[in-house]
């Protein structure tokens, strides 16, 4: 029987990077996907920040206009459910389906 | 309280001026040292990994091409193909940020990205940056955006307005967000260890010795905080791809 000797250095070669932990394989780069999402610290500061963020953006708008029309403080209080929702807008694109 | 070792959390953020008198009188904060450090820093690293060139690269050569390679790919992957563009700029925040986040780790050194000006800074020039590629690439059909396709006329009126505030919002959760793990780390820090301070000086020898479980918390921090400072980094410029990718893809 003829070993084929390219074929054999190839074997041994990934056996090596394998053991030298040189190629990532898919199932490594999973457990690392879900080690950070496990980060669970990290998690929550983003999902509030993010929360927080539109409604700060939102109740601000409000305020502003506010004083440009004189309306205090009817357009706040009306900025604050669309303000909400855009906070929660941002949670479902950072965290629902299709966000990797 | 009585007089002794008190805990000042915050002021470790306090700006003072750098380079002694020359920097007093042009107002040159000890954030600016940092950041030119960083920036410098950065720019030696490569200047000095790069100058050999050797087919199997050594650590140094290896740090360079590492971090090219994973921010590289990152920006493809991100972005799309059209992210090869954008790679020196994604490049250079991340390292820019990555470095104040580590070197803002070593003690008497000042983490310049714990400030809310710097990060806003950086985020609304990310902000404007990916909504001009948008303009530029896009015209006037880049108000699509705002307005998802396959959504029935009569939600538009309610979804457009909710759309802009979430646009709106990206600077400041990519600017807090960088900004609060900086700054939560380091008072956590410096609450720890003033706590040992106040345990020592109060309790004597039983003090000292309670004083190793907040040291041990400390030790503890370091490993988390280095994790936060590459983590930060990461994701600050993995959110720039993501902008960026809105701006060229409008969904």
């Amino acid at each position: 029987m003829v070993v084929d000797p390219q074929d054999s250095f190839n074997k041994r070669l990934q056996s090596a990077r394998e053991r030298a932990g040189l190629d990532r394989s898919a199932e490594t780069e999973a457990d690392a996907d879900t080690r950070s999402d496990q980060n669970a610290y990290g998690l929550a500061m983003r999902m509030g920040v993010e929360l927080v963020a539109a409604l700060a953006i939102a109740v601000a708008i409000g305020y502003g206009l506010d004083r440009v029309f004189h309306t205090k403080p009817w357009l706040m209080i009306a900025f604050m459910p669309i303000g909400l929702a855009a906070g929660l807008r941002n949670l479902i694109r950072a965290m629902g389906p299709g966000s990797k | 309280m009585a007089a002794g070792p008190s805990i000042d959390a915050l002021g470790q953020f306090r700006l003072t001026t750098g380079f002694g008198p020359f920097g007093a009188a042009v107002d040159f904060t000890n954030s600016n040292v940092m950041m030119l450090a960083s920036a410098l820093l950065v720019l030696a690293l490569f200047v000095v990994a790069l100058q050999r060139r050797a087919v199997v690269p050594g650590r140094l050569q290896g740090i360079a091409e590492l971090s090219y390679e994973f921010v590289h790919t990152m920006c493809i992957e991100t972005i799309g193909p059209e992210g090869a563009k954008f790679f020196p700029l994604i490049f250079t925040l991340f390292s820019f940020i990555l470095l104040g986040n580590l070197l803002g780790l070593f003690p008497y050194f000042f983490a310049f990205t714990s400030h809310i000006a710097v990060t806003a800074a950086l985020a609304v020039f990310v902000f404007l940056l990916s909504t001009l590629v948008g303009i530029y690439l896009h015209g006037f059909k880049f108000l699509k955006l705002f307005a998802p396709a396959g959504v029935p006329v009569w939600l538009l009126p309610l979804l457009i307005p909710i759309e802009i505030i979430s646009y709106l919002s990206r600077p400041i959760s990519l600017s807090v967000r960088l900004f609060a793990n900086m700054t939560a780390g380091h008072v956590m820090w410096e609450v720890f260890a003033g706590f040992m301070l106040l345990l020592s000086a109060s309790l004597g020898t039983v003090g000292i010795l309670a004083a190793i479980i907040p040291l041990g918390l400390n030790v503890a921090l370091t490993g988390l905080e280095f994790l936060v400072a590459f983590l930060q980094a990461y994701v600050f410029a993995v959110l720039t791809c993501l902008y960026l990718h809105d701006a060229v893809h409008l969904h």
